[in-house]
């Protein structure tokens, strides 16, 4: 090879000489392993989750909700204020119509603190489970260019949206002052709630998300379906303003157990365990299928998104 | 070496008509299900002529420190194959083993966000090209220098120019360092200087024994950093082998030499007047057994035209323009200039143009080829950017990647110390 040669040539001059494959004599080169790091081989309908690839690539995770979170905050005025405007307005919205006009009751809550805990909630689940719903399609920039596992997108858009839930929480310790409700021990299990919460919306999220990347109807009927979803929930009224009969049915709802469970542990109040069970079961049940359909599907995404 | 990459059997295949219905809506598959119930079941097996096999078993293995080139058309299955290589798409059958890390680079700049700054997008573009935290700010303050926009690293990316966004994005992919990377075509952007700082870059990784994957357009940047190639020509591989045999073998059968497709020049004419009294037909260099389009720089060549004419044509003239690739035409040839004016009667012939003396810097060459009667007319056909040949460098010449090679090469010099 003349250009060989000639870099050969060249580099004598900068005093290492690579005449042989440069490999052979660089330092740098390690010893491979006996046995591939990687094996590439036709999709396989059934795989472990792969929670170790997960973790080994935690600080994409990191970084793609920072980018999420920096992004939606660099251009606008008001910053994260907006995260907290949407909650608030529709809790002075609700308080007119509901708390004022209709007299919804609140257990025992001024209503404008009982609708924001709710809203708040709310709020953050609605937007997780359509952020992360879109997430695929939306990065599909990222999915066709380079590897990693796909189950951090949904995850992370979901994590930075975990940080408005944060934000939002502040502001509802400042109303529980305004109104005079003690603050309590039993706030510490605030973050529990939070990440049950959060992993119903990846449930969630996750599932219609790989479904999405095929199905684009999915991420149009997405928004409609939430919206009624929120009217089943005990958001803007309680869960005793259900009647009777229609209680255990309506407590099938995992949002129930959920939003009502933190109420109780926010403003005091006696545990609705079952529904908290219910709750807690559908959430791991949907993680689970939805972890098993997400990577069933997974290394299809960059073929059809 | 041992072995770091290996290839067994591999193909992909794509189903056209699920490719086109990209995002099958709901409706179809309900209705389809409904339609025929069993479809689900019995994983719908379409005719063989609905599907693409973009792969097809594909056989190689290449080892540690080796630093391959990818060549072929568009469309012959490399972007595939590096695909499935770097994880993103899975193979249809066969099997890869890799005994090492990968890194690929299909793109510069994945995931750069324009809202962000270059220091931002620096830690979210490496972390998404697969670098640890410690690694990026370890290298930090080398990719800035690396990029040349220390000025503005704290400016959104949106605010740059192409060229300092192409700087920033290869300057961090360029410190990656996995065992093996795969690149594909991302030297195509960016001024040519940055591109010759790249190509430098990259024979420096090589150095150190990172095996590297390469996929090019650039036929003269595949010759100067791989010394091994691999051909692939409709998802089948070709030819593996010695760079510079298997990149001529490509050319040569890019440019249908050997058989004279006028197809390729068609694609490549630019129809000026309708009823033209002659036409090229083909276009090629040199003949015979050493109809190879690898010339040594400084070699003569001969053009040939062939022509056909469709009335007698009388003391036209013959231009041909060779171009370098950044598209700057690097010498006129103009046969009034050279005496010689064109006359012929209907039908077929043949023109030859031996060209000597000409040291073309080493590189690829584009040829644009007129025929025209008078100088203030239109010409009678015109043939533009056609790819004729690729200047190659010969041993005797010190040669290093960033070498600023000029447009025409000169060694013809008598150097002396004068007391």
């Amino acid at each position: 090879m003349d250009l060989r040669r000639a870099n050969a040539l060249n580099s004598t001059r900068t005093s290492h000489v690579t005449s042989t494959p440069a490999a052979e004599s660089s330092p740098s080169v390690s010893s491979l392993p006996d046995k591939p790091l990687v094996v590439i081989g036709p999709s396989k309908s059934w795989q472990p989750v792969g929670l170790r690839e997960l973790w080994h690539h935690r600080e994409l995770l990191y970084f793609l909700a920072w980018r999420d979170l920096k992004v939606r905050y660099k251009q606008t005025l008001l910053g994260i204020i907006w995260v907290l405007l949407q909650p608030l307005l529709m809790t002075i919205i609700f308080t007119l119509i509901l708390g004022r006009l209709a007299k919804v009751p609140s257990d025992n809550v001024p209503y404008p603190l009982f609708a924001y805990s709710g809203l708040m909630l709310w709020t953050f689940f609605s937007g997780a489970v359509s952020v992360a719903g879109n997430s695929l399609v939306g990065s599909a920039h990222l999915i066709t260019k380079v590897y990693f596992p796909r189950m951090i997108i949904p995850i992370a858009s979901i994590l930075a949206r975990l940080v408005d839930l944060g934000v939002a929480f502040l502001i509802l310790v400042g109303l529980m002052v305004y109104y005079h409700v003690p603050l309590t021990a039993r706030l510490l299990l605030v973050p529990l709630f939070a990440i049950v919460l959060a992993l119903l919306a990846l449930g969630f999220g996750m599932w219609t998300s790989a479904l999405n990347v095929k199905y684009r109807d999915v991420g149009i009927a997405l928004p409609v379906l939430i919206q009624l979803w929120m009217f089943l929930s005990p958001v803007v009224y309680p869960l005793s303003f259900v009647p009777l009969q229609w209680r255990f049915i309506y407590s099938l709802n995992p949002l129930v157990g959920l939003i009502e469970g933190f109420r109780s542990v926010a403003f005091g109040g006696k545990f609705n365990w079952i529904a908290l069970m219910i709750s807690g079961v559908s959430t791991l049940a949907l993680l689970l299928y939805s972890a098993y359909i997400f990577q069933k599907r997974e290394k299809t995404f960059a073929d059809i998104v | 070496m041992p072995k770091i990459i290996n290839v067994e059997n591999l193909s992909k295949r794509y189903r056209i008509g699920k490719r086109k219905a990209k995002t099958t809506s709901l409706r179809d598959t309900l209705s389809g299900v409904l339609r025929s119930p069993l479809s689900l079941i019995q994983n719908d097996r379409r005719a063989d002529e609905q599907d693409f096999w973009a792969l097809k078993d594909v056989n190689f293995s290449v080892e540690q420190g080796e630093v391959v080139g990818i060549i072929g058309r568009n469309g012959a299955g490399k972007s595939t194959l590096l695909k499935i290589l770097s994880r993103i798409t899975a193979p249809t059958t066969g099997r890869i083993q890799l005994y090492g890390r990968v890194g690929s680079l299909l793109e510069v700049g994945t995931g750069f966000h324009s809202e962000l700054s270059g220091r931002e997008n620096i830690y979210l573009n490496g972390s998404i090209l697969g670098m640890r935290r410690q690694e990026i700010d370890r290298k930090f303050d080398e990719m800035v220098a690396f990029a040349e926009i220390d000025k503005f690293l704290d400016t959104p990316v949106k605010h740059y120019s192409s060229g300092m966004y192409v700087r920033l994005a290869f300057a961090v992919a360029a410190h990656l360092e996995p065992e093996i990377l795969i690149v594909d075509e991302v030297l195509a952007v960016g001024d040519s200087r940055f591109q010759k700082k790249c190509l430098g870059k990259m024979s420096d990784v090589s150095k150190e024994g990172r095996t590297i994957l390469f996929v090019s357009h650039n036929v003269g940047a595949v010759n100067s950093l791989t010394r091994k190639c691999i051909y692939i020509n409709d998802g089948r591989v070709v030819t593996i082998g010695n760079s510079r045999s298997v990149i001529e073998q490509y050319l040569i059968e890019m440019n249908g030499q050997k058989n004279g497709s006028a197809g390729t020049l068609d694609f490549n004419r630019r129809e000026l007047s309708s009823n033209a009294p002659v036409r090229i037909t083909n276009l090629w260099i040199n003949d015979g057994a050493d109809g190879s389009p690898l010339i040594q720089m400084g070699d003569p060549f001969t053009i040939h035209i062939q022509l056909e004419a469709l009335t007698e044509i009388r003391d036209a003239n013959v231009t041909v323009i060779l171009k370098n690739s950044r598209d700057e035409k690097i010498a006129v040839l103009f046969s009034w200039d050279s005496g010689f004016f064109l006359s012929m009667q209907p039908g077929q012939q043949l023109l030859k143009a031996q060209v000597e003396g000409l040291f073309l810097a080493p590189g690829q060459y584009l040829a644009d080829v007129g025929i025209n009667q008078s100088t203030e007319t239109l010409a009678y056909d015109v043939i533009l950017d056609f790819p004729v040949f690729t200047i190659s460098s010969d041993a005797h010449v010190t040669h290093w990647p960033d070498r600023p090679w000029g447009a025409v090469h000169c060694d013809r010099v008598s150097w002396q110390m004068v007391n």
